[in-house]
C-alpha cells in the first residue's frame, strides 16, 4: 500500500497539515487580539452608554482603512486594537490560498497552480478594486 | 443599557449561536443575525459584517480540523472558491443598491432553506464512475472512514460550479456563509460524499466570505463594539459544539433548532415586508 503512495500524495499531505496549522494560528492570533482590544474596550468605555447600533453610521465612523487601523493600534485606542484583530482574521482564509500556490507550485501542478492563480485575482481585485461604493 | 451590557449579553447569545450552529452544521454566521437585529436591535449592516467574521472564524477554526484528517479535498476547494469568491464579490456590490428590507426578506428564505437542507436524506455513497471533465480537473480523491480509504467519483461539475456561483453571490449578499447551498451543489448535484461536501464546504466558507469581508471592511460594516464579542462568542460556543459533538446525539437538536429557526426565518420575512429594517 506504501509503495502506491505517489510523490505526489505525501507533497499534499504536506501541505494539508501546513494549512491545518496556519488556520489554527490565524484564527487564535485573531482572537487573542481582539481579546486584548475588547478587554481594553470595555475597561475605558464599558460603563459609558451603548451607540445608538439602531442607526448605520457606516464610513464616517472611521476605522475602515489600514492606516485608520493602524493610527488606532499605535496609540493604543481600544476600538483600533479590535478592527486589527478582525483585519487579521480576514486575511487568515486570503493567507490559506497564497499558501495552497506554494504548495501546487511545489507539486508542479501547472492547471492547480493557475486555478489558484485565478481565484487570488479575484480576491485582489476585491481588496483593491475600490468596490467599497 | 450600557456597553458592559450588551457586551455580555451580545457574548452569551453569540457562544450559544457558535454552539448550536456547529452541532447542527448551520454554522454561527446564520443565527448571528437575527440574534443581532430581531433581539438587540441593531442594524442589519452591521448584523452582516458581524456574521461574516462569525463565518471566517468559524469556517478557519474548524477547517483546520478536517484538513488535517485529509477528509478536505482541495483540489475541489479551490476550483470550486473561483464560482464563490467571483459571486462573493458581486453580492457585496449589489448588497449596495439592495434596501435593507429586501435583504431581510432574501435572509428569511435562505434561513428556511437552510433549515429544510438539514433535516434532509444525506447522500453517504461514493460515485463509482465520474464524468471526463472531473477527471480533467484532477476532482476525484479518496477520503479515510472507519472502513479504510474509500475512492470517490464526481459528476455534473457545471452545474455544480454554477450553484456555487449563487452561492458565493448570497454569501456576499447577506454576510452568511452559505453553506446549505454549497452542501446542495456538491451533495445533491456532484454526489460527493456527504462527510467530504460538508467539510469542504466548511473550508471554502472562510475564502468566500473574506472575499466580501474586505469589501464591507471599507463601507464601515464592521463594528469594532459588535465584532468583539461576537467572534469570541462563536469561536467558543464553536469549539464546545466540536467537543461535545462526538459525545451526543445531535439528532432530536437538529430537529427542535430548524423549527425554531423555521420560525425565526417567518419573522425576518414579515418585518423585512412590513419595512422594518
Amino acid at each position: 500500500m506504501k509503495k502506491i503512495l505517489s510523490k505526489q500524495n505525501l507533497a499534499d499531505h504536506d501541505i494539508e497539515l501546513f494549512i491545518g496549522l496556519q488556520l489554527r494560528f490565524g484564527v487564535l492570533l485573531s482572537s487573542l487580539i481582539v481579546l486584548t482590544g475588547g478587554l481594553l474596550y470595555l475597561l475605558q468605555s464599558g460603563s459609558l452608554a451603548l451607540p445608538h447600533y439602531q442607526l448605520f453610521i457606516g464610513e464616517k465612523a472611521g476605522l475602515k482603512t489600514g492606516r485608520e487601523i493602524w493610527n488606532g493600534v499605535t496609540a493604543i485606542k481600544a476600538r483600533g486594537i479590535i478592527q486589527l484583530g478582525v483585519v487579521v482574521l480576514i486575511a487568515t482564509p486570503i493567507l490559506r490560498i497564497f499558501f495552497s500556490l506554494i504548495g501546487f507550485i511545489i507539486e508542479k501542478d501547472r492547471l492547480y497552480v493557475g486555478i489558484t492563480l485565478v481565484v487570488l485575482s479575484v480576491m485582489m481585485f476585491s481588496i483593491f478594486g475600490g468596490l467599497k461604493v | 443599557m450600557t456597553i458592559l451590557t450588551f457586551t455580555l449579553l451580545l457574548l452569551a447569545g453569540a457562544y450559544l449561536a457558535g454552539l448550536v450552529g456547529s452541532l447542527t452544521g448551520l454554522g454561527g454566521g446564520v443565527v448571528i443575525i437575527p440574534l443581532l437585529t430581531l433581539v438587540f436591535h441593531v442594524d442589519i449592516r452591521y448584523a452582516i459584517g458581524a456574521a461574516l467574521l462569525a463565518s471566517i472564524a468559524n469556517s478557519s477554526g474548524a477547517a483546520s480540523a478536517y484538513v488535517k484528517e485529509g477528509i478536505t479535498n482541495i483540489r475541489l476547494g479551490m476550483f470550486l472558491e473561483i464560482a464563490t469568491t467571483i459571486g462573493a464579490v458581486v453580492g457585496a456590490l449589489i448588497a449596495v443598491y439592495t434596501p435593507t428590507n429586501t435583504i431581510a426578506i432574501l435572509f428569511g428564505s435562505i434561513l428556511l432553506f437552510s433549515a429544510a437542507m438539514t433535516l434532509r436524506k444525506k447522500n453517504q455513497g461514493a460515485l463509482l464512475v465520474g464524468s471526463n471533465f472531473a477527471n480533467k480537473l484532477k476532482l476525484n480523491n479518496s477520503y479515510p472512514t472507519t472502513n479504510g480509504e474509500v475512492s470517490y467519483r464526481l459528476k455534473n461539475v457545471g452545474a455544480g460550479f454554477s450553484i456555487m456561483t449563487i452561492a458565493g453571490v448570497f454569501s456576499g449578499l447577506l454576510g452568511i456563509g452559505s453553506g446549505a447551498l454549497k452542501v446542495l451543489a456538491m451533495d445533491s448535484t456532484m454526489h460527493i460524499p456527504f462527510k467530504v461536501s460538508t467539510t469542504t464546504s466548511n473550508f471554502m466558507i472562510g475564502v468566500t466570505a473574506a472575499a466580501s469581508a474586505v469589501v464591507y471592511l471599507q463601507r464601515g460594516y464592521m463594528e469594532a463594539g459588535i465584532a468583539f464579542p461576537v467572534v469570541l462568542g462563536v469561536l467558543c460556543g464553536a469549539f464546545t459544539g466540536s467537543k461535545l459533538l462526538p459525545k451526543m446525539d445531535a439528532r432530536v437538536l437538529k430537529y427542535i433548532f430548524c423549527t425554531a429557526i423555521a420560525f425565526v426565518a417567518v419573522e425576518m420575512i414579515y418585518n423585512g415586508y412590513n419595512h422594518k429594517f
